[in-house]
């Protein structure tokens, strides 16, 4: 057994018998269930609340509203938690997007909780609403990105060198509100035991969860504990604290009772997060020889009224492709909706979606082949840093993709290729997202029985975490993988990062590897049986620029008469360090690459201009992938550990996958069809009347 | 009684060639209304076998089945993704037929018709041969679709065996998973298929 071993999930035979245990799955004692009340208008104000008739229904405990909520702690020092809205709820009464919480009903029965939520009388003194970017002026410009990246960056001279370009062009890309939508709505059951606090939650992070409770009901961060041993997919809707969690909490402690509040779908869509729309601008200039001159890139893209998250699209344009001229800027316009916040590979979806499509434009432009167009601007080290590449085999992903793909039989004449009297489009693009490491720690105990277990504060979304981590300490361990298993989920255990920015791997990753080292020396010296250790980046990771790169391939098929759009096969070659376990791996790239069909294709959140309300608020309107919607996806994993990026080599790859498909779609369909859409999701309509 | 596969097809087919335009506003004040018209209705009793147990309960007639079993009889193997018969989740068996639990009311005539849940479905011997297919081919991520995606595989195999990948594709239609863990689940269903299982 060695690291890389496509074991199965370790955490597979409990899902699959309907045994894994979600944080709305939990039936304490004397539970309670919530309901929340979600305002029905995007802007303005709460006039009056009449909770009576909803407290008249037997069975009703109490209605939570900004008249009666007990005051919170305040918003600032929040000891290591983040908030998803930096806004404590029912603080107030004013109404900054449509479904805000402005109220929370808890009742004996889950029924009870939501019909007595429909009988709260609200009365509002509406606002104007402005749910579209291109009706607000309150607008800035955000400096850096959560001070991991500048957003607003200029190296060289990009007027003078794009003049100065034998090619030129410059585009709009958009991309639309999307909504992450994990199948397990956000949900929380919470209990006190006396001034301990308890809580089940669907989180991305025990760890910020508990210090963030902790901070507003003024504990010690010992007696809050955090539990979440399943989470039913989160993909950065849960990385933050969500009002929810915290009104769960407060409801619990209003009532005495245990409190269990499982939003709905619709609930889901208001305030636990989204990707804000980006309309970005692309300028290219570029030689004879199709080396890049100078890039521009600027984008526009909201926040909400409180918000500070931004979608930060030009956050790879810098370091993708060698090029002496880069400026990139970001511009931000509040809007009377929820707040934004991270979804899968935040920044690198949405633009790498709008380089890489230009890129599949200048190629055009200067007839050269999109495949040939990235090899002759290929960095060798970063352009935007200067340091070294960690570890790069970009040039080997678009090898071995259109190998495998088949990429040289490609016909470059747009609506050249048919089949069964479909039009064939075949396109291509980059993939990257940077390698994130954050301070982690992990302990490692050898039981009695020759057993050993891991333990740490980090949680497995579906990533594999239980199945990788048990693999990392048996490799360290020297001992097979079955003697192995993990304990997650807990704030209990040792403190280890959030489950966001695909860092796990390489954060608690090298924890546990650590940890396991220091047991398996103690144990051979008779020593404790039981290790900790703590992780966090070093000198090594600070000479280096640490990125996964990786090239798609997409085989489009689109009808002639009816303009749909059909995937029908996908290519990825992913450079992503050492590989953990070649069998969960390949799905995070899949997982991935269906989520860069559905951006591309289907995947937008609409809101009425007139009243700043949702449209699309459930699964029927927010259109997801489904099966017959994905092809087959063949995945190529380079596995090349990186020898400069921590102890194991491994840098992530939850996001990854999704980087760059867009554009690949939208590349394959321009081939198919001869017509360039640059805005997403690409629909019928989008193509219909010019086919 | 709406079968998981043709309800999402449906709806996309529905939605994409009509846009947006077609979309109303969101109706929680029209729920609310239609709520609040309502008296508030008195408990029933109830009668429901599920997994092969008698269960007799007291219920107000507007609780899903979904709920019943979820909150009621403490059966959470069963998930919630959206209440509306959209994704799948809720997937259960009801007289050997797949039915979304969220769809139908535990009072409804379902009463006396057996109820398989995935709780039910493991066999003495451990685990149902679809289940292990299911871990085998790594047809689930998070896991939180997986129990309506499995309920849903055996209620498609028992429609009889499907011709081919699409087939178990479109028959599988109903059921999302946002992990995108489906070329697994086409993997799983079909090596359950060609083995002649169920
Ligand atoms: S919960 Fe029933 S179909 Fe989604
Ligand atoms: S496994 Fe996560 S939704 Fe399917």
């Amino acid at each position: 057994m060695s690291l890389g071993d496509p074991i199965p999930r370790r955490d597979g035979p409990l899902k699959v018998a309907g045994r894994a245990t979600y944080a709305a799955d939990q039936h304490p004692q004397g539970i309670a269930y919530a309901a929340p009340v979600l305002s029905t208008i995007a802007s303005g104000e709460v006039l009056s609340i009449d909770t009576r008739p909803a407290m008249q229904r037997a069975g009703v405990l109490t209605v939570l509203t900004p008249d009666n909520m007990p005051a919170l702690g305040q918003l600032t020092d929040l000891k290591g938690g983040t908030l998803g809205e930096p806004r404590l709820p029912l603080s107030d009464r004013l109404v900054e997007y449509d479904g805000q919480l402005v109220g929370l009903v808890v009742a004996e029965s889950l029924e009870l909780a939501n019909e007595a939520a429909a009988l709260v009388q609200i009365v509002y003194a509406p606002g104007t609403p402005r749910s579209e970017i291109e009706r607000s002026s309150d607008r800035f410009r955000p400096k850096d990105f959560y001070g991991i990246a500048e957003l607003q960056t200029q190296r060289g001279d990009v007027d003078e060198a794009l003049s100065a370009s034998p090619f030129r062009l410059q585009h709009s890309y958009e991309t639309s509100v999307e909504h992450h939508n994990p199948m397990e709505p956000h949900a929380t059951t919470a209990l006190w035991e006396g001034d301990r606090l308890i809580v089940y939650d669907s989180t991305q992070g025990v760890i910020s969860t508990r210090n963030v409770l902790a901070h507003f009901f003024g504990l010690p961060a010992g007696n809050v504990r955090v539990i979440c041993p399943y989470v039913g997919g989160g993909f950065g809707s849960k990385g933050y604290v969500w009002p929810r969690t915290i009104l769960a909490a407060a409801a619990a402690k209003a009532t005495g009772r245990p409190v269990k509040l499982a939003l709905s779908r619709q609930a889901t869509f208001s305030n636990n997060g989204h990707r804000g729309r980006t309309i970005q601008t692309v300028s290219l200039g570029a030689d004879q020889l199709g080396r890049l001159i100078a890039i521009r890139h600027h984008t526009l893209t909201q926040t909400s009224l409180a918000g500070v998250h931004v979608e930060p699209s030009g956050i790879a344009t810098g370091m993708l492709y060698a090029c002496d001229n880069v400026a990139v800027s970001h511009e931000v316009a509040r809007v009377t909706t929820g707040s934004p916040t991270a979804m899968r590979a935040p920044g690198e979806a949405s633009g790498v979606y709008a380089l890489e499509c230009a890129m599949d434009e200048l190629a055009e432009a200067i007839g050269m082949d999109p495949l040939e167009l990235r090899r002759r601007n290929h960095a060798v080290s970063d352009p935007e840093t200067g340091k070294p590449f960690s570890s790069k085999h970009l040039l080997a992903c678009y090898e071995r993709g259109a190998q495998a793909f088949g990429w040289s039989r490609r016909d470059p004449r747009p609506r050249s290729m048919t089949a069964n009297g479909m039009l064939i489009g075949w396109g291509m693009a980059s993939a990257t997202y940077p390698a994130n490491m954050r301070p982690s720690s992990a302990r490692v105990e050898a039981e009695p029985d020759g057993r050993f277990v891991v333990t740490a504060a980090t949680q497995d979304l579906g990533t594999g975490a239980y199945t990788i981590l048990a693999q990392i300490a048996a490799a360290a361990l020297g001992v097979p993988v079955e003697k192995v298993r993990c304990e997650l989920g807990d704030s209990a255990l040792p403190e280890a990062t959030l489950s966001g920015g695909s860092s796990t791997s390489a954060s608690v990753g090298s924890a546990v590897h650590e940890a396991a080292l220091k047991l398996r020396t103690q144990l051979s010296a008779g020593g404790a049986p039981m290790a900790e250790a703590h992780h966090e980046p070093g000198e090594l990771e600070k000479q280096y620029s640490a990125h996964s790169f990786g090239a798609h391939f997409v085989e489009v098929a689109v009808d002639p008469e009816l303009a749909v759009i059909r995937v029908r096969r996908v290519v990825s070659a992913m450079d992503v360090g050492r590989i953990l376990n070649h069998r969960t791996a390949q799905s995070q790239i899949r997982g991935g690459v269906v989520w860069g069909i559905g951006m591309a294709l289907m995947e937008r959140t609409g809101f009425d201009p007139a009243t700043g309300r949702l449209v699309t608020r459930n699964l029927a309107d927010y259109l997801v992938p489904v099966n017959p919607d994905v092809p087959e996806i063949q995945v190529i994993l380079i596995d090349e550990p990186d020898p400069h990026f921590g102890p194991i080599g491994a840098r992530g790859m939850g996001e990854i996958g999704i980087t760059g498909l867009p554009a690949v779609i939208a590349n394959a369909v321009w081939h198919a069809t001869g017509v360039r859409v640059r805005r997403l999701p690409i629909v019928i309509e989008s193509i219909l009347h010019q086919l | 009684m709406t079968p998981p596969d043709l309800s999402r097809r449906d709806l996309i087919y529905l939605t994409a060639s009509g846009g947006l335009l077609g979309l109303g506003a969101p109706g929680s004040n029209a729920e609310a209304e239609s709520q609040q018209a309502q008296a508030r209705p008195e408990k029933r009793s109830v009668e429901l076998t599920v997994n092969g147990e008698r269960r007799e309960f007291q219920i107000a007639p507007s609780v899903t089945l979904l709920d019943a079993l979820r909150e009621h009889l403490e059966l959470t193997g069963t998930k919630k993704g959206c209440d509306h018969g959209q994704c799948g989740s809720c997937t259960v068996l009801v007289g050997g037929r797949r039915v979304l639990a969220c769809l139908i009311l535990a009072i409804s005539e379902h009463q006396g018709e057996p109820i398989e849940t995935i709780e039910g479905l493991a066999r003495d011997d451990g685990v149902h041969p679809l289940q292990a297919a299911f871990v085998a081919h790594d047809a689930l991520q998070c896991g939180y679709c997986t129990p309506g995606q499995i309920m849903s595989a055996i209620g498609l195999l028992r429609e009889g065996r499907p011709a081919d990948d699409d087939a178990i594709r479109e028959g599988m239609a109903g059921n999302i998973c946002r992990c995108g863990a489906y070329e697994g689940i086409v993997a799983a269903i079909r090596s359950i298929s060609a083995g002649g299982v169920e």
